[in-house]
This record gives structure tokens, C-alpha cells and sequence, in this order.
């Protein structure tokens, strides 16, 4: 019997759920709200399937309900991938060892 | 760009993010980490892009948009202040939330263009999982709006309740599994929308009834919401790297909820529940005897901070607020020019996010390795001479140890009183946001510098 590509995706769910605990249980604590910040980053990866709605369909210049919600989507998601690496890189540079006295 | 080969590039941006939360265990580690999440997410889109192949009219629009977002946020990201990353946080986790919504509904009106069958007849499985990822992004985009509100202060921060409000909660969560199934059966639109109605909702009467210093567990709760909104659509579309990030965000939000709850001694429900604060008043108001307090000015502390030989500093959330950051740390650096050892305390909970507080000492350029945990540090205020609290109230309050009636018996707090003295600058005596009172006030060896944090912080400076 074949296998429903599901499963595929469920497993690749599980096993993700369980990188994510052991990788962010090894975060140091200083820096939970970078964390925060790019996984808020990382989860506008959605803004792929903003774009496949944007894109769907037509080619003449008349666009549905559908595209215009993908186009909203792509803005949303757009700030937020650019707000959050860059809020993120501003935070991370911001974190300094001692310096060394002379 | 065939199916294949977009799917093999879509799972190395997964891996990609995987590298960029890996790199921030340790500071050193963590821009690379960030670049490798900028990395992945470029080949996402890049790969999204080339599988289209032949583009409509919409690809101006699409790019348009694209900019249009991508500006405001990269202005955002400049202007923001870091008292401010709470709102932020919470800002952001609206939009994913929002997002997921628009690309589910429009999955749903559209289903031919993700391969999801046609109008009327969508496949069953795709339909729980469009489902599933508009009602939990929903959730998320109404309940981080309430939470942008409380934190920014256009909405009061104390917890607003009512009669039934967890039965009515029940009710509805109860009516999205109801709609799901009739909207499975039927295929009827108008039951996805009372769906997402229904949601939205849901995500706002969550987090109406949570009070302010809870914040950090409901910012880290709707990230994890948002995580998991993610994944939903990524079922939908079939697609990795939208899994794999999903799995990784909601499991991060989930484990930093853990982490909050126990640094309130909280089990995750009651903080949910919510109402912590408004019950104990009454308690608080009950035993309050006029006990003998001790104040000072900046002159005595300055004579206290002079003499000693270490001082630990323990900045809370009236820090952030009084933006004190930069104040503090001009005041460490005279301190160090006179050989006095200064090292910060953080509690889990301090602030409005994980984390907070040491994001705004490595604004005010404090070196991380200064800056130390609650276990790293409970043991050597023992040794230290001073304690300096600034903005900090109920992490102090020794009643968590010694007082089984207290509201917060049982919760990590840093042992401040062990110290040979406390300077405790704080506007006025009146209680934290637990509303009980602090004992850490009227001990023998407390000095209470009423003042704003900020001024204090540099009469201080000025009187060493």
C-alpha cells in the first residue's frame, strides 16, 4: 500500500518540533528576546504562499479577491522579515564581551 | 524550476533557520546565526519565485508590495527604541497572524492555485489544515493586538474579567471544532467565515483577563501561537520550509512560556485563567501596619555604593520604563574607576520579555559577561555589599521564601536581603504588580532612595 505523502509532512512536522526543543533549550537566556525576534522573522517564510496567491491565475490586468489578499499578505509578511532580521541584527551588535584591561 | 528541486531548496532554508536559532547560544555565535536565517530566507523566496515560472501581471504588484513592506519594516527595525521591544514583539507576531489568515482565505476562495482542488470541492485534509492555520492565526492576530495595547499603554494593563468568562471561552473553543466539521461536510463558505470570526474572538477575550507583568508568558505564548499558524499553512501548501519553521517557532514560543511560568512559580493555566493581581488586593490592604522604613537621598546611597567593594545591580521593568539604562551604567563606570566590583542580576521574569533587561544593558554597554542569571548569582549577594534595585519590586520580596499566605510563596526570588545593604530606588513604597508588599522595605539594612529611577541613578553619580 502507498503511503500518503502526509505522513511525509507529519514526520518532517515531529522531528522539527523536536529539533526546536533541544536547539532552544542550548539558547542562552541573555538573548531570548533575539530569539523572539527572529523567529518572528523566520515565520514569514508564509509570505511563500503570498505570493503563490498573489501570482495564481490570470494574465490579463483584472485581479480577484484572491490576489489581492496574497498582495496584502506579501506586504505583511515583508515587514516583518525585514523588521526582524534587521531589529535582530541591531540587538545582536549591541552584545559586548569585557574588554581586555591593557 | 520543477516541483522536486524547489522542494530540495525549500528544505535547505529550513535547515538554514534551524542554524539561525542554533547560533544564538551564545553571543558570539549569534550574527552568524542571523545571517544564516537571512540566507534561507532569501532562497525561499527566491525558489517560490522560479517555481511560478511564467508570470502574470501581478509579478509589478507582487514586487511593489513586497518593497512597500519591506521598507516599513526596515524603518521600523531603525527607529525602534529597546525599551521597546516588547510592543514590537507583540506588533510582529500580529502581522504573521494576520498573514496566515489572508493566505488561508485566499487559498480558500482560490483553492486551483495551490493545487488544492476547486471551489466546492477542496480535499478534505486540506480543508482541516487551512482550518486549523486560519483559526490559530486568527487567534494569534487579535490576541497580539491586545497584548500591543496593554504593553504600550493605550489600554489598561490590569486584567479585565467577567462572570463566566471560562465557561463562554469553552463555549467558543468548542464551536471552532463544531464549525471545522460543518465546514468539512458542507463545504459551505459561510461557515469559514463564522470560523474566523469565532477566532478572532477567541485570541482577544484570552488576553483581556491577563495582567501586565504577565506579559512576558502571553508574548511568548503568541509566539508559539504564531509558530503554529505557520504550520497549518504549511500543510496546506505542502510546503518544508513552512513546516520546519512552524515546529521550530511554536516549540521556542512554548518552551519560553515554560521558562516564564516557572520563573513565577505559575503553572501555564493560571497565568491563561488570569486575574492574578486583582484577587490579592484586598489580602494586601488587610495587614498593611505602618512599619518604620528607612529613606535616604543620593548622598547617603552615594557614601554606601563609595565604601563597598562589590555591588550587585538588580534592574527590573520601572528601569525600562524610566529609561535608566545609560544612567546606570555612566554610574558603573565611576564605580569601576574606584576598583568597586559591579556585576547585574537578572531575574527570568524581569521586564516585559524574555530577556529584556539584558538587552537594554548590552544597549548601554554593558558587557554580557557583567551580566549573570538568578542561579549564576543567588549565591554572592551573601558576599556582595551592596545591592542596588532599580525598578525591580516583586523578584526582591523575601516573603517567597518565608511566607506560605504570600500570593508568590514558592517563586525564584534573587536573595537581596543578604546583602550587607540595600539601596532600593522606587517612586513610592506602594506595592508591585502582585499587590502585596515588599518586606525587602523595612529591614534593618534598606535604604529607600524615593526618587525616578533615571535622576537618582545620576544624583548618585554625581554625589561619588
Amino acid at each position: 500500500m502507498e503511503i500518503d505523502p502526509f505522513i511525509f509532512r507529519l514526520s518532517i512536522f515531529i522531528l522539527s518540533i523536536f529539533i526546536g526543543y533541544y536547539v532552544v533549550w542550548s539558547v542562552t537566556p541573555s538573548l531570548h528576546t533575539p530569539l523572539m525576534s527572529v523567529t518572528n522573522a523566520i515565520s514569514s517564510v508564509i509570505i511563500v504562499g503570498a505570493i503563490i496567491a498573489g501570482l495564481a491565475g490570470n494574465s490579463e490586468n483584472d485581479f480577484t479577491t484572491s490576489n489581492i489578499l496574497g498582495f496584502l499578505a506579501i506586504s505583511l509578511a515583508a515587514v516583518n522579515i525585514f523588521g526582524g532580521f534587521l531589529v535582530t541584527q541591531r540587538m545582536l551588535q549591541m552584545y559586548k564581551k569585557k574588554k581586555k584591561d591593557k | 524550476m520543477s516541483a522536486n528541486l524547489s522542494a530540495i531548496f525549500y528544505l535547505v532554508s529550513g535547515v538554514l533557520f534551524i542554524l539561525a536559532l542554533r547560533g544564538l547560544s551564545s553571543p558570539e555565535t549569534s550574527r552568524q546565526g542571523n545571517f544564516f536565517g537571512i540566507l534561507g530566507m532569501t532562497i525561499a523566496i527566491t525558489v517560490t519565485f522560479l517555481s511560478i515560472g511564467s508570470f502574470s501581471s501581478g509579478l509589478v504588484y507582487v514586487l511593489i508590495f513586497l518593497l512597500i513592506g519591506g521598507l516599513i519594516g526596515a524603518f521600523i527595525a531603525y527607529k525602534i527604541p529597546m525599551t521597546a521591544m516588547p510592543e514590537l514583539v507583540a506588533g510582529f507576531h500580529s502581522l504573521v497572524g494576520l498573514s496566515a489568515v489572508l493566505v488561508a482565505v485566499s487559498a480558500f476562495l482560490n483553492p486551483e492555485a495551490f493545487n488544492l482542488g476547486s471551489p466546492g470541492s477542496i480535499k478534505l485534509a486540506s480543508l482541516i489544515e487551512m482550518s486549523i492555520g486560519a483559526a490559530v492565526g486568527a487567534i494569534t492576530f487579535s490576541g497580539s493586538i491586545i497584548a500591543f495595547l496593554k504593553l504600550q499603554g493605550i489600554m489598561s494593563g490590569s486584567p479585565i474579567t467577567f462572570r463566566g468568562q471560562h465557561l463562554f471561552n469553552a463555549l467558543l473553543l468548542i464551536s471552532i471544532v463544531v464549525l471545522t466539521y460543518l465546514l468539512c461536510l458542507t463545504q459551505s463558505s459561510n461557515f469559514f467565515w463564522m470560523l474566523l470570526t469565532v477566532s478572532f474572538l477567541i485570541g482577544f477575550l484570552l488576553i483581556i483577563p491577563i495582567g501586565g507583568a504577565d506579559m512576558p508568558v502571553v508574548i511568548s505564548m503568541l509566539n508559539s501561537y504564531s509558530g503554529w499558524a505557520a504550520a497549518g499553512i504549511g500543510f496546506t501548501l505542502e510546503n518544508s520550509a513552512l513546516i520546519i519553521t512552524g515546529a521550530l517557532v511554536g516549540s521556542s514560543g512554548a518552551i519560553l512560556s515554560y521558562i516564564m511560568c516557572k520563573g513565577m512559580n505559575r503553572s501555564f493555566f493560571n497565568v491563561i485563567l488570569g486575574g492574578f493581581g486583582a484577587l490579592e488586593q484586598s489580602l494586601s490592604s488587610r495587614d498593611k501596619e505602618h512599619r518604620p522604613v528607612k529613606s535616604g537621598n543620593a548622598e547617603d546611597a552615594a557614601f554606601l555604593i563609595k565604601n563597598a567593594s562589590s555591588v550587585i545591580i538588580v534592574p527590573g521593568y520601572g528601569m525600562a520604563v524610566a529609561q535608566a539604562q545609560h544612567a546606570l551604567r555612566e554610574m558603573v563606570d565611576t564605580l569601576k574607576k574606584n576598583d568597586i566590583k559591579v556585576t547585574y542580576a537578572i531575574h527570568p521574569v524581569a521586564g516585559r520579555m524574555p530577556g529584556h533587561m539584558n538587552v537594554l544593558l548590552a544597549e548601554a554597554n554593558v558587557p554580557y559577561d557583567e551580566v549573570f542569571e538568578l542561579e549564576e548569582i543567588n549565591n554572592d549577594f551573601a558576599n556582595a555589599d551592596v545591592a542596588f534595585v532599580i525598578g525591580a519590586n516583586d523578584v526582591t520580596n523575601p516573603a517567597a521564601k518565608s511566607d506560605p499566605q504570600s500570593p508568590i510563596y514558592g517563586m525564584p526570588v534573587l536573595d537581596v536581603e543578604k546583602c550587607k545593604s540595600v539601596l532600593f530606588v522606587k517612586r513610592s513604597l506602594s506595592p508591585g504588580y502582585a499587590g502585596i508588599d515588599n518586606d525587602l522595605f523595612y529591614k534593618e539594612n534598606t535604604l529607600m532612595l524615593f526618587a525616578d529611577a533615571k535622576k537618582m541613578t545620576e544624583e548618585i553619580t554625581k554625589n561619588l
